[in-house]
């Protein structure tokens, strides 16, 4: 479970980012944060990735509270979190293989860990076929599966995914989509900054609206509307 | 840490080395000029700390003693001054034996000029000791205690020779740590871009890297690894070099110039070669290990 109180963020430059957040997310949850640029939604995620501090608050998640949380701890915090970007970020001298193994093996993974898992993981996102393949070989709806891939393989309870279709096409958005909520139903919760109000409204999950760093709206089976 | 891992730390920082390789080999020639330079001023070194030392061997300290005491009293005295930890060695010569000396130096050949002394011995009294020292530098302090001395008449000394030998050991010292201090600065400053780059080339990679959760360890560990790569190729170079120079300078010097040989034997290589080895391998790693473990804390802040 993830519990954000009362919390604020101000950054040095003076830009309130966070005002009195307020959010439960259940496990299992699916939670799509939209608004607009500057609301706000990527300042949260990055205080759940505990890249930056809360000026003021309090978050816990799965039992953990952040702001107590001492600065040695906070890798194997992280490795109970997948993390999934707009740009994909793949290491392009590296295949595809590589690349899922790759978040393996740098928390020290067993080889044979790695064996098990990684064409098992790829099977799941439908890449068995392409594991040799390198990035710039492949569409942006592929490399971002390969991206989940590698979010997945350390089996985090809490999948982040900051505008995961922001870059793809409507078809490739809609796979992606449909990915993430197969993950979702496999028990992961999964958390999605987007922009896509078409792509909310056709999944109808619990929807947070931002704006200007205030909560203005938080809908089960919400829906996004044009401002 | 699993060896899977050991070897991929050690895969990714030789990758590194090969990204920028010009930047490498910039940062391996600068320590190879630094532990050259080292090799080269501990060879120097050792040399002349193996001449001064033999030259401080053969410089003494001549005490004389009180004309009233007998030779039992002077020998009994001499056993007591020889306690003194500063003393390597002495050499007692009699009234008699400094006569025949001096006969011998200053008489040889006109021997008859000496007969008018007869038995009476011009140098009746001056019996002494010939006290060498274990370091030239404690001269001054051993002088002092033998002239508080009872019995001990006369303290003959060489202070210009000693501090000559002295000052001229350290003039040496301090040259080779400042020339060898500014070089390692330099590699330090060299190695430190050189990571920097590296650094730079993997940005997209550790930002991945801490967002999964690896330890600052598994990101720094790479980095790490070019850098003593770079430090042990930087000094193995110049340690192949300072064999080759070392074994045809001292051949060359003692072929053409027969007066050094005379003057003084060369260290054999077989004797420095292996502290210098050591010594080199570690500021190569030293160097390497610590220009790369400090330059890459900035870039582990998240």
């Amino acid at each position: 479970m993830i519990e954000i109180t009362n919390v604020y963020k101000t950054y040095d430059t003076g830009n309130k980012a966070l005002r009195n957040i307020n959010i439960t997310i259940e496990d299992g949850e699916f939670v799509f944060i939209i608004g607009r640029s500057g609301s706000g939604k990527s300042t949260l995620l990055k205080l759940l990735l505990k890249e930056v501090e809360p000026t003021s608050g309090k978050i816990v998640v799965n039992d953990m509270n952040l702001g107590k949380m001492p600065r040695r701890y906070v890798p194997k915090y992280r490795r109970r979190l997948g993390v999934v970007f707009q740009d994909f970020r793949l290491l392009k001298d590296r295949n595809v293989y590589e690349n899922v193994a790759f978040a393996q093996r740098v928390i020290g993974a067993s080889p044979r860990k790695m064996r098990e898992r990684v064409p098992s993981m790829l099977q799941m996102v439908g890449l068995s076929s392409k594991y040799k393949s390198f990035p710039q070989q492949l569409s942006g709806g592929e490399q971002q599966r390969v991206a989940i891939a590698r979010a997945l393989i350390n089996r985090p309870e809490v999948l982040l995914a900051d505008e995961p279709t922001g870059n793809l096409d409507h078809h490739n958005a809609i796979e992606i989509m449909k990915l993430l909520d197969k993950i979702n139903h496999m028990g992961t919760t999964v958390i999605v900054v987007t922009h896509s109000n078409e792509l909310v409204n056709l999944m109808r999950r619990r929807v947070i609206t931002m704006d200007r760093g205030c909560i203005v709206s938080d809908e089960e089976g919400g829906s996004a509307h044009e401002n | 840490m699993r060896i899977s891992t050991f070897w991929y730390c050690l895969k990714e920082g030789v990758k590194n080395i090969c990204r920028n390789v010009w930047f490498s080999l910039a940062s391996v020639a600068t320590i190879s000029a630094c532990i050259f330079l080292f090799c080269l001023f501990f060879s120097i070194i050792v040399n002349i700390q193996h001449v001064v030392k033999n030259a401080e061997g053969t410089i003494g300290i001549t005490v004389f003693f009180d004309e009233e005491l007998s030779e039992d009293q002077i020998r009994q005295l001499g056993e007591r001054i020889g306690e003194m930890p500063q003393i390597s060695d002495m050499e007692f010569t009699s009234a008699e034996e400094a006569w025949e000396s001096m006969k011998n130096d200053y008489f040889a050949g006109h021997e008859e000029l000496a007969e008018g002394f007869a038995d009476d011995n011009p140098l009746a009294g001056s019996a002494s000791y010939q006290i060498f020292l274990r370091d030239i530098t404690t001269q001054d302090e051993v002088v002092e205690a033998l002239r508080q001395t009872p019995g001990v008449r006369q303290v003959n000394y060489s202070n210009s020779a000693a501090e000559g030998l002295s000052s001229f050991n350290a003039i040496i010292g301090i040259l080779s740590l400042v020339i060898i201090g500014v070089l390692l600065a330099v590699s330090v400053f060299l190695i430190s871009n050189t990571i920097n780059v590296a650094a730079s080339f993997r940005k997209n990679e550790n930002e991945i890297m801490r967002y999964i959760g690896a330890t600052n360890y598994m990101i720094r560990a790479p980095f790490v690894v070019e850098g003593l790569v770079i430090g042990l190729m930087g000094a193995i170079l110049p340690l192949i070099g300072t064999y080759f120079l070392y074994l045809r300078a001292v051949g060359y010097l003692a072929a053409r110039f027969q007066i050094i040989s005379r003057i003084f034997q060369f260290l054999p290589l077989s004797l420095i070669f292996p502290y210098m080895t050591a010594v080199a391998v570690l500021l190569g790693l030293g160097i390497g290990f610590f220009a790369s473990f400090f330059t890459i804390r900035k870039h582990l802040k998240v």
